[in-house]
């Protein structure tokens, strides 16, 4: 019976488990540089746009194990177009942040167009929107860099640089303090809800966990937000960056776990023509997936020209390998129907620890694609052998 | 007397459940014709299925002696060695590939690394000639009709020199003049010493054709005619298939009957592929409060094409005719909106088109009425656990929680499972395809009992199933359907087995 729960719980948070060991391992091997305050916010800000893209991918990938191969190039096109706008055409900056968002949800929807209401395979939309946009990338900056080096206010909002924090209102030395209260009230709201989601469900005789392992649950993520708080507090406080992130996390999330959209998504995944049968519109799943994709893909457009103060027509290659992958390690099934955005967020941690430990290892940059490609097919394998009960798919 | 070429000795074969076959003798003289005839879910192609190694030996109990000796098949392959080759009622052809590369298809002609076109071609060409298909061996499989397309499978069984020859429902798809050549050609290679077993619904085919005629009902043996020596007609055959006697195995229920809530006119269905069949046939229907009627019909008759495009146009291409809902003429262009007409369909397909197996019974519960347990789009999760749990107990569903995956139940709690997600749409008319479709005796009979419940509170319930028992232990009335076409209307108190089976075989 013990053996059994001892299981299940390492079933259940594998991917959680994985992060803690692989941290663990290279604070080891790096002699602690990777708990470095610097170095801990820079996993967010270096990731924050796998994040954000994840995201995106997760509703792709729910609908069936569907990917989107697009999203580096419109990245780079959505961020080439914005940068052109602010410092060529001289655009306003909020005109020009609507107009990439627009645009990067209009080639959205265009891709999800062909996708939901034609039934063209999404491989070969997006690849063709892969080729395509980054074409028209090179199109529009003529092949050239535009620097975004004098849009402070832009590169500063979408956290880009080495300034790019929330400033502090306390005045304390070497320390954040608004950081450390916004982690504390962080953490504080959490365990708040937590307790009276709790208390609600016993109230009303649902079934629930035991209190042990509730209150060490709920304890180890309220410590772990505190004393990620407390090492960007150490740094130079909360990346702008993180704010989008969180924002992006807090909504996607909600909407996946607790809406009628979010079910659908889960639904057409999991038996497309049972969800037919529903009553539910599975094209227009199909095409908000891909839609949204488009927007999301914008958003992280935004915040790769700040973080890299400029635009090159190179820029977000590999990108939708890096969002694919972290959806996969976190748990999304490649037949799709089931994953979650906090799961997915983990699988893009881990993905930005590996990436950070093996760089201050010094681990040639090959060899790391070598590691990453392993880490992602393991996930999969993992998740489809423990499914089926056996390793091998004999007849 | 010939020699015996092929003898099954009591075959017993249990799927999870139920006993698809119990004590099963078959015995096959040397180059005669038997018919294998019996109703749906007799057993009949399981037998096949035993026969050619589908099922492999020591999966099944008995034994198959074969040209004189014990047979241990264990694949296809090894039952094709010795000369059974068995051709499944749906062709199994590669529409993209021309008819010799189908016809020798994992038994290439030339060596491991090369194929022999040539040979290919030219053999290919022999074997047509011997079926008479005068088509080029170079034509691609999907540019010739059916019927063809039947020919070249049995050219196809004769290139692996096929000795006894197994035909599933040969005549399934084919129009009269195919049917009639395709027997005519069987007739001429049982002068030239072939054995055939064939499965068939059509007994005026099987008369035609057979020298000997098993039955098989419920998983048995139940007797074999012969040609010449026994009486062979039709209803002596359709005595044989439905002589059981129906026992007690459906709850009573008082009658109230009211006015007309749905009805069906001139409905036709075309078939999404291919446009000029007509799978629905000009039918007209209707269904009363209170009233459970049935649609009785063999495989492949129209019933569920039927209901699915009633059920918001779910199946098939420019569907024409009216539907009238308490009188007055709706449209329904929609699963929603057929859901907003309070119209629910039960599918028989529980696991490929009614529920998310890997999902739990929560959320699979509130699928169909999301709106039910939501506030501008927002889901509210005690509700939806509240309603979940409320069916759970009022259709008896048996699980530890509603939180568990579909997928892991039996074949009967799905069912409910299946039938608690449409009752929760709170619909006024139900269509049950197929309701009991492998569940086990316990399961089907509380289904009957939520059925009688549904209809004790006015609701109407059309229920499609090719079990005949079913259809005339619990409708009030019955619509007999075949080939897309209604042939009869009965009501419950003079429908019995014969009387719809003669229906069917008529309109056939």
């Amino acid at each position: 019976m013990n053996k059994k729960k001892v299981l299940e719980f390492i079933k259940k948070y594998t991917m959680v488990i994985v992060l803690v060991l692989v941290f663990g391992m290279f604070a080891i091997t790096t002699k602690g540089d990777i708990l470095l305050p610097a170095n801990i916010s820079n996993i967010i800000s270096q990731n924050a746009y796998v994040f954000i893209l994840a995201t995106g991918m997760l509703l792709c990938i729910l609908t069936g194990g569907n990917i989107d191969l697009s999203v580096g190039s419109v990245v780079c096109f959505v961020g080439a177009v914005g940068a052109k706008l602010m410092v060529e055409a001289g655009f306003n900056m909020y005109l020009s942040i609507l107009i990439m968002l627009i645009t990067g949800t209009a080639i959205g929807a265009f891709q999800a167009f062909w996708i939901a209401y034609v039934r063209i395979p999404p491989f070969i939309v997006t690849l063709a929107g892969m080729l395509a946009f980054r074409g028209l990338s090179n199109v529009v900056l003529n092949g050239m860099t535009v620097s975004l080096r004098d849009q402070k206010e832009f590169v500063n909002l979408f956290g880009g640089g080495a300034n790019c924090y929330i400033s502090d209102i306390f005045g304390f030395e070497d320390i954040n303090g608004l950081c450390l209260i916004v982690g504390i009230t962080v953490a504080a709201l959490f365990v708040f809800f937590q307790f009276k989601n709790r208390v609600t469900k016993i109230k009303k005789n649902y079934e629930v966990e035991s209190a042990i392992s509730f209150w060490i649950k709920t304890g180890i993520i309220a410590v772990t937000i505190i004393a990620f708080a407390f090492k960007l507090a150490q740094n130079k406080g909360i990346p702008t960056v993180l704010i989008w992130v969180f924002i992006v996390i807090l909504f996607y999330g909600y909407i996946t776990s607790n809406t009628t959209v979010g079910r659908a998504f889960y639904a057409v995944g999991g038996n497309e023509k049972a969800t037919k049968l529903s009553g539910i519109n599975t094209n227009r799943v199909y095409f908000m997936a891909y839609t949204n994709m488009g927007f999301l893909s914008a958003l992280a457009a935004m915040v790769t020209i700040a973080r890299l103060t400029s635009a090159q027509p190179t820029y977000g290659q590999n990108y939708e390998m890096d969002a694919i992958a972290s959806c996969f390690i976190g748990g999304a099934s490649a037949y799709g129907g089931i994953g979650t955005v906090p799961g997915v967020i983990i699988g893009a941690i881990l993905m930005g620890v590996i990436n950070m430990g093996m760089s201050l290892m010094s681990v040639d940059a090959n060899w790391q694609k070598v590691v990453k490609g392993a880490v992602l097919l393991a996930a999969v394998v993992f998740d489809v052998v423990s499914k089926r009960g056996k390793l091998l798919a004999l007849d | 007397m010939a020699k015996i070429l092929l003898e099954m000795r009591d075959i017993t074969k249990t799927f999870p459940g139920v006993k698809a076959l119990s004590n099963v003798n078959l015995k096959v003289e040397e180059g005669e014709i038997h018919a294998l005839v019996g109703e749906n879910g007799a057993g009949k192609s399981t037998l096949m299925n035993v026969l050619s190694g589908i099922y492999p030996y020591g999966s099944y109990e008995g034994d198959i002696v074969y040209d004189g000796e014990v047979c241990k098949f264990n694949k296809i392959k090894d039952s094709e060695a010795k000369g059974i080759v068995i051709i499944h009622q749906e062709l199994a052809l590669i529409p993209y590939m021309t008819i010799a590369e189908n016809m020798f298809l994992g038994n290439e002609r030339g060596s491991k690394f090369h194929i022999n076109w040539k040979e290919t071609n030219d053999l290919s060409a022999e074997y047509l000639k011997m079926v008479g298909l005068k088509e080029q061996p170079q034509v691609l499989i999907k540019d010739i009709g059916v019927g063809k397309q039947q020919l070249v499978e049995i050219a196809k069984a004769m290139a692996k020199k096929a000795r006894l020859l197994i035909l599933d429902e040969p005549t399934a798809s084919l129009n009269e003049d195919d049917s009639k050549s395709l027997l005519d050609l069987l007739l001429k290679f049982k002068k030239e010493g072939l054995t055939s077993i064939i499965i068939s619904h059509k007994l005026n085919e099987v008369s035609y054709v057979a020298d000997k005629i098993t039955v098989i009902r419920d998983g048995c043996t139940i007797e074999t005619l012969t040609k010449g020596v026994d009486d062979i007609s039709e209803n002596r055959i359709i005595k044989g298939m439905v002589g059981r006697e129906i026992e007690d195995r459906f709850p009573k229920r008082e009658k109230h009957i009211g006015d007309i809530k749905m009805e069906i006119k001139n409905w036709t269905v075309h078939h999404p592929v291919n446009f000029e069949r007509k799978v629905v046939d000009d039918v007209s229907i209707n269904v009363r409060k209170g009233e459970i009627i049935g649609i009785a019909g063999l495989m492949g008759a129209g019933r569920t094409e039927l209901a699915m495009s009633i059920f918001g146009k779910s199946y098939g291409e420019s569907i024409s005719g009216h539907i009238f809902i308490d009188g007055k003429e709706v449209h329904i262009h929609s699963v929603k909106d057929a859901i907003a007409h309070k119209l629910a369909y039960v599918t028989e397909d529980r696991k490929g088109n009614g529920l998310i197996l890997s999902n739990t019974i929560k959320i699979n519960n509130s699928l169909a009425n999301l709106k039910g347990i939501s506030k501008h789009s927002v889901i509210n999760r005690d509700e939806e656990y509240a309603a979940a749990v409320d069916y759970k107990q009022k259709l008896a569903i048996k699980c530890p929680t509603v939180e568990q995956n579909v997928g892991n139940l039996s074949g009967g709690n799905m069912q409910k499972v299946l039938l608690a997600k449409w009752m929760f749409t709170d619909p006024e008319i139900l269509i049950l395809d197929e309701p009991t479709r492998g569940i086990d005796v316990g399961a089907k009979y509380e289904i009957y009992l939520i059925m009688n419940q549904l209809v004790a509170e006015g609701k109407s319930v059309i229920m499609i199933s090719s079990e005949m028992p079913e259809i005339l232990g619990m409708c009030d009335r019955i619509y007999i359907m075949n080939e897309g076409k209604i042939v009869g209307e009965l009501d419950a108190s003079e429908a019995s087995q014969e009387v719809i089976m003669s229906h069917i075989i008529k309109a056939g």
